[in-house]
């Protein structure tokens, strides 16, 4: 069945329909990782958003939930060139198509995807609406008008709970984690608190934890539904406990810290983008997924490609943009939590 | 960390001769190197003993000796050049192994000389087996259950541990040559013994088979601050047990989750980390297809054929970035050339699949073993470019030349269902099609997969292309569909990128390349490549199309490059203003074509690959620059070139076009015995014969006509003479030749496989005058632009030609390099319109240089198993190098040596010996022969005709029986004594691995022993013996220097 993604420009592009058969309205953004598409789609930081893979077979080792890092889909949308109709790997237990029908997500193939990137990237982000029949007037004023709101809310957990039990005890704020982020920390001997993101900070300090820990989430952290939770955290930074912030995490703290953020062009997501470390001068490769940074000088990691800010160190707490726990992408910087760790225990020593 | 300013003069080392797991890609490495030592204002010396490589052009080193990589040869060359440093990592195993045998032997510290890249410790915890074990234990990596065995008995204990089969490696040898894999200690014994013999330390490893694992491979990239990145990953088609350059190859993996894949890069870069390479490296690992559980199978501390298929597939620059990291920068220093505006410090994204193709010798050598195991066959590879698994392997199969246009092999229809589901059973040359035959008579894809382990998802993929019976790309099928061009940028479209290097796919909206193209204000044209390396088109029309290329640009116009071999320099992204890595079959050229609107298409470089659709192409009304298409077409069609022939009063073998076996019987009766066999539009000789009876035109014409050959059969009478080879240039006015070639072996030797010497020794100034003159009148009559190569036979005084090929031959750039002509660049401006005179030449034989040069062929035997050694027609060689020398007797020395001969004399602790076997017609000649061994002290062996011979003329020799007539003390066991040094072993009637001559010639090649099957080959042999030259004693001639 043919299907259509209208973007805001008012550029169309016709190809096929695939997973659940209906029409889709977000910001469309590019992910260049080669393998992850798992870890992609279960990603909530993709909360509201069409992903377009850019590489062009995407479902060749089928679904696999053990690799899942949410139950649900944070996309609306999922564009890809070719889905695998006959996958193959040991573990799989299904294909793309009837995953994204299950979880109610539209999926478009066949078209140009890298003309698509390439028109993302050259224009910036935008927003499109997929539809089932030809693109009207009205499907490009819906896809100009949308936006989204209170996106951390609908990713957020609901209710306290106590998810490991371990010697140090980890509040995590969770404004849409990953499960990559508690698995990092059950490794490391942590007891986790996974709290709702509007926890108040008097809440948090009852917990009494060792560390704290900001986990990535969707949208722009400078949005006015946010401040409150900007002003929690500059009170948990005051009350002198390490602070692990990833991603959204980073972004929010440094809000709180007094830094101010900005909408990058197409973002960086994928599993290939560069940071450097300040202080030894030492390049890792690290998985991201995100549409803003912080603007800041003293950054403690940097992106080599376009040299925005990638991580903040603030002494006892510090905070990175990219995603060291990875899943989808490479492992290298999973050291950062150790180092969280190493604060942790000093902390928690007294 | 910027540049290491210390380093001023830096000794580069080829990868000599092309043999079968070391081709183009290090000429490709090598030259890259360079320019970027040149970039930095670095000295380079450069050495290779291969002159038809673009490395050892004046433009990309200072210092040039073509001589041969010998470790005192290397010694002499860093006491005379004194450079400060020596680059190891980019000239492939031979360039490793003598940087290491330097570095232990301490002559590099004593000499002041830096190795620059990995540090020796770094190399020997790779290299070594033992040491690699260690420190990947160490480190936690898990490594396949092996002992490394010195002896047979060791091998044989650790089996009955582990159980059968194992696998066997030899050490530091080519290519996995002399490695296989048993199935019984039987097996294990005889492989073990061999796999010692070829080892030059005696060593192998027995390990535990984990065939039917999947195979992966990482590009991996490190800095000397430790930063470590993976440039590519590439997942094998065949699991292990095939040799990963005899496998189909993917890029990037395909069927690893994330979590797989992630292991794997992480265990990669922990095993860089842990050997401390610096530069480019690859890991081999093996994965269980049903479990995390994997092993390190091995790394190769340098830059190899895997890193020049994951440059081309990716677009980083793996040998250009190990340059500047063995000069001192760091990854985060180094631009991406792609982008221009990142750094090398990124992994590359694709948006696309690359797959990789071998190229086998098989359709030449139907007597080798076609069975595909630990030890790599093919001698060449195509790479495919496109959007789906699919797409792009149909590619690679139309472009791998194999005359097929998509998977159905039509060998394969008459087979029984039983006897392809049998075939399913070994993998060979043909696995690729025997899976697609199986699935298109229904066998199941899991069925398959249980059969053969290939990953279901490969056999998927070929299940869709029977499904959608694609056969070839659309357009074929009238629906004239345009294909659309997208760019290979290394970023999945993430940044913008500089470099015009394009693929096409079917489907999609945006063509790449138009923008490129509209704003192009040039005149353009498209130069085509050679394709695959393979017997008979090797590396030097790769070497020939870039220098057409470089000047074109040179001379204003923008120029388009087709070509699909990933090893080149040609398909560097910037050779040309633009590169498609497609295929060079007509209609992906077309497309091409009708996008580029180019003023023309060079054809006549790209060897026969190219020239084949010169004609094609102008039916179609594309401009073929150069000599016309009709020309070529002469040169081809028998009729028409007997009757230019005919018309200019020059005469040729007399012969015949035939196509049954009756036809051939009464053309061979007509011309008398011996005759010449060969199919019309050969390439290398292929299938090419000389019958020396009816019971041999049989046999012929059974192979030839089980093959399908569409085209008549020629059969000519064969003429034994002195063979002259000669290219030239002409303007249609003008004919320059640049040099007059000699080869030492008669005709009967295909040219490809004969000792070549320039100047031709033994002809008088009335020959040379004549061969000028017919040269001329075959050039003009052809009205030819730009190259020409004819080969002439000299019999009983008169000249005769055997063949002409407008266009540049195999020996252009060795004879560009010794003369100073740069023939290609002259070539290509005559091509276009001017003039020999106006470009400084004029109509004669070039001036020639104080130095003889000799082109010596090199065969890779010992990798192909049950193929006759015994040169004839048909070509052989994989590879060539060259000898410079003030005369013939020094040449020839050190191309021999170059080549691998060993040039002993015996000495007083050790005696020597020759065994001879000749056929009757040798006879005559040979006590000439074997008066000089034993002159030089050598003990003479012979088969019981060879030595009755040699009695009769008062020798002392040692007879000794056939293999078949005593088991104790036969050929076979005199070889494996020791006690033969050389053999020379002619024999009639060969090919067939059942004859015992050619049982012997095997054992030779086994056992390492020179084995000469020409009496030509072994009197130039013997002369270079008596001349008295040695390793220390020849001039070591710089040719960068030679002709100015």
């Amino acid at each position: 069945m043919t299907a259509y993604l209208a973007l805001e420009n008012g550029l169309v592009f016709a190809g096929a329909s695939f997973g659940s058969q209906k029409e889709a309205t977000g910001e469309v953004v590019f992910a260049t990782g080669m393998t992850g598409y798992l870890e992609t789609l279960t990603d909530p930081s993709y909360y509201g958003q069409i992903i377009l893979q850019t590489f062009p077979l995407i479902g060749n080792y089928g679904v696999i939930p053990e690799d899942f890092e949410s139950p649900a889909i944070g996309a609306r949308a999922y564009i890809v060139k070719e889905p695998c109709q006959a996958p193959s790997n040991f573990r799989s237990d299904g294909i793309i198509d009837t995953f994204l029908c299950k979880h109610g997500i539209t999926g478009l193939c066949g078209i140009d995807t890298r003309a698509l990137t390439k028109i993302i990237r050259n224009h910036g982000v935008m927003n499109g609406r997929i539809t089932l029949t030809p693109p009207t007037e009205a499907d490009f004023a819906l896809a100009k008008s949308h936006s989204l709101s209170d996106v951390i809310a609908a990713v957020s957990c609901r209710a306290v709970t106590k998810t490991s039990e371990g010697t140090y005890r980890i509040a995590l704020l969770d404004f849409g984690a990953k499960r990559g982020i508690t698995t990092e920390l059950k490794k490391r001997d942590c007891e986790i608190w996974t709290l709702p993101f509007d926890t108040p900070a008097a809440e948090i300090a009852k917990l009494k934890p060792h560390g704290i820990m900001l986990s990535n989430g969707p949208g722009d952290p400078s949005a006015p539904e946010n401040a409150p939770i900007v002003r929690t955290l500059k009170a948990l930074y005051d009350m002198g406990i390490p602070i692990f912030g990833i991603c959204l995490g980073h972004q929010l703290l440094a809000l709180a810290m007094g830094h101010k953020t900005m909408k990058l062009k197409f973002g960086h997501r994928g599993a290939n983008q560069p940071v450097k470390e300040a202080s030894t001068g030492r390049v890792f490769i690290t998985s991201q997924n995100h549409g803003y940074a912080v603007i800041a000088k003293n950054s403690s990691f940097i992106n080599v490609n376009d040299g925005t800010c990638e991580g903040l160190d603030y002494g006892g707490s510090f905070s990175v943009q990219f995603h060291p726990e990875a899943r989808g992408g490479p492992l290298d910087t999973g050291f950062l939590f150790d180092r969280f760790m190493e604060r942790v225990s000093i902390y928690a020593k007294g | 960390m910027p540049r290491d300013k210390a380093i001023k003069k830096v000794l580069v080392i080829g990868s000599g001769p092309i043999v079968i797991g070391q081709a183009a890609e290090f000429d490709y490495a090598g030259t890259q190197a360079c320019r970027v030592l040149r970039e930095d204002g670095i000295k380079i010396v450069l050495v290779n003993s291969n002159p038809a490589t673009i490395m050892t052009d004046k433009n990309i080193a200072d210092s040039i000796y073509i001589e041969p990589l010998t470790l005192t040869t290397i010694k002499r060359i860093i006491e005379k050049e004194r450079p400060d440093s020596i680059l190891s990592g980019l000239g492939g195993q031979t360039g490793l192994t003598l940087c290491m045998q330097l570095a232990h032997e301490g002559f590099l510290e004593k000499n002041g000389v830096r190795l620059l890249g990995s540090s020796p410790e770094a190399i020997d915890k790779s290299e070594d087996r033992q040491i690699f074990k260690e420190t990947m234990m160490s480190i936690g990596q898990p490594v396949i259950p092996s002992v490394i065995a010195n002896d047979v008995q060791t091998a044989v204990d650790f089996a009955n541990e582990t159980g059968y089969p194992i696998i066997v490696r030899p050490a530091f040898t080519l290519g996995g040559s002399g490695g296989g894999i048993a199935k019984d200690e039987a097996a294990l014994r005889d492989i073990a013994e061999n796999g010692l013999a070829l080892s030059p330390i005696s060593q192998i490893l027995a390990e535990k088979s984990i065939a039917g694992w999947k195979e992966i491979e990482f590009e991996v990239m490190r800095d000397r601050a430790g930063n470590a990145i993976i440039v590519c990953s590439m997942e094998n088609f065949d699991p292990v047990g095939v040799h990963t350059g005899d496998s189909i190859v993917i890029a990037p993996t395909v069927t690893l989750a994330d979590k797989e894949y992630q292991m794997l890069r992480s265990a990669s870069l922990a095993i860089i980390q842990a050997l401390g390479v610096e530069g480019g490296c690859n890991c081999q690992l093996a994965l269980h297809p049903h479990s995390f559980e994997y092993a390190v199978i091995e790394v190769n501390p340098r830059v190899s054929r895997s890193s020049a298929l994951a440059s081309k597939a990716t677009g980083y620059p793996i040998a250009k970035v190990a340059t500047k990291i063995a000069i001192g920068y760091t990854l985060d220093e180094i631009p991406n050339a792609v982008t221009g505006t990142t750094f090398a410090a990124f992994e590359p994204s694709l948006d696309y699949v690359a797959v990789k193709l071998p190229k086998w010798p098989f359709d030449k050598f139907v007597y080798a073993q076609k069975e595909l195991g630990t030890q790599m066959k093919a001698t060449g590879e195509v790479m495919a470019i496109s959007d789906t698994f699919e797409s792009a392997i149909l590619k690679a199969v139309r472009g791998a030349e194999l005359g097929l246009d998509g998977l159905d092999l039509p060998r394969l229809s008459d087979k029984t269902d039983a006897q392809i589901c049998e075939l399913l059973n070994t993998v060979t040359d043909q696995r690729l099609f025997v899976l697609y035959e199986a699935i298109k008579r229904g066998v199941s894809i899991d069925d398959l997969h249980i059969i053969t382990k290939v990953d279901r998802w490969f056999l998927s993929g070929l299940y869709n292309i029977k499904a959608a019976s694609v056969r070839r790309f659309p357009r074929l099928d009238g629906t004239a569909k345009q294909l659309i061009y997208k760019m290979v940028d290394t970023c999945g479209g993430e940044f913008e990128a500089q470099t015009p290097y394009f693929y096409s796919i079917e489907n999609g909206t945006e063509n790449e390349a138009l923008p490129f193209i509209q704003r192009s204000n040039k005149p353009r044209i498209i130069v085509l490549g050679s394709g695959p390396i393979r017997i008979g088109q090797g590396i030097e029309f790769d070497y020939a199309c870039v220098h057409c290329v470089w000047t074109l640009r040179s001379i204003g116009y923008e120029v388009i490059v087709i070509n699909n071999n990933p090893e080149t320099v040609s398909t560097d992204f910037d050779t040309a203003d633009r590169l498609y890595f497609e295929p060079l079959c007509l209609d992906d050229v077309m497309s091409i074509v009708d996008i580029e609107k180019p003023v023309g298409v060079i054809a006549s470089f790209g060897g026969g690959t190219a020239i084949k659709l010169a004609n094609k192409l102008h039916e179609r009304g594309v401009k073929i620059i150069g000599t016309s298409a009709d020309s070529i077409d002469i040169c081809e069609n028998r009729e028409r070139f007997d009757s230019l022939l005919e018309q200019l009063g020059i005469k040729r073998p007399r012969g015949f076009s035939v196509t049954t076996e009756a036809e051939a019987l009464s053309a061979a009766e007509r011309l008398g015995f011996p005759v010449l066999m060969r199919p019309s539009y050969v390439l290398g000789g292929q299938n090419m014969i000389i019958a020396f009876s009816a019971e041999d035109i049989r046999e012929y014409m059974k192979i030839i006509l089980r093959q399908r050959q569409e085209n008549p059969v020629l059969i000519d009478k064969y003429l034994e003479g002195r063979e002259i080879e000669v290219d030239a240039i002409c303007d249609g006015t003008d004919v320059l030749i640049p040099g007059i070639m000699e080869h030492i072996e008669r005709t009967g030797i295909h040219s490809g496989d004969s000792i070549a010497v320039y100047p031709a020794a033994n002809i008088n100034a009335e020959m040379t005058a004549s061969i000028f003159t017919i040269t001329e009148k075959i050039c003009k009559a052809l009205d030819t632009r730009g190259l020409i190569n004819i080969q002439y036979v000299l019999f009983d005084g008169e000249v005769y030609v055997i063949e002409v090929n407008p266009r540049a031959s195999r020996t252009v750039p060795y004879i560009s390099k010794v003369t100073g002509v740069p023939m290609c660049e002259l070539a290509t401006k005559v091509s276009l319109g001017e003039s020999l005179r106006g470009l400084g030449y004029s109509s004669g034989i070039a001036k020639i240089p104080p130095y003889v040069a000799v082109k010596v062929p090199v065969f890779s035997f010992e990798k192909l198993a049950g193929l006759d050694t015994h040169l004839g027609p048909e070509m052989k060689s994989t590879g060539e190098v060259l000898g410079i020398g003030r005369n013939l007797d020094e040449a020839l020395y050190k191309g021999l040596v170059a080549a691998g001969y060993k040039i002993e004399l015996p000495c007083s602790s050790k005696g020597a010996g020759v065994f001879l076997t000749v056929r009757d017609s040798d006879k005559a000649e040979i006590g000439d022969i074997a008066a000089k061994f034993a002159q030089l002290g050598f003990s003479l062996y012979a088969t019981r005709g060879t030595a009755r011979l040699l009695e009769s003329r008062g020798f002392s020799v040692t007879a000794v029986e056939k293999i078949y007539k005593c088991a104790e003390n036969n050929t076979a066991t005199l070889l494996e004594s020791g006690k033969i040094n050389y053999i020379i072993s002619t024999s009639e009637r060969g090919r067939d691995p059942a004859f015992d001559d050619v049982k012997i010639r095997r054992k030779a090649c086994t056992l390492g022993i020179p084995c000469l099957t020409s009496i030509d080959t072994a009197t130039a042999l013997v002369s270079s013996l008596l001349s008295g030259y040695g390793e220390d004693n020849t001039e070591l001639v710089d040719i960068a220097g030679l002709c100015n």
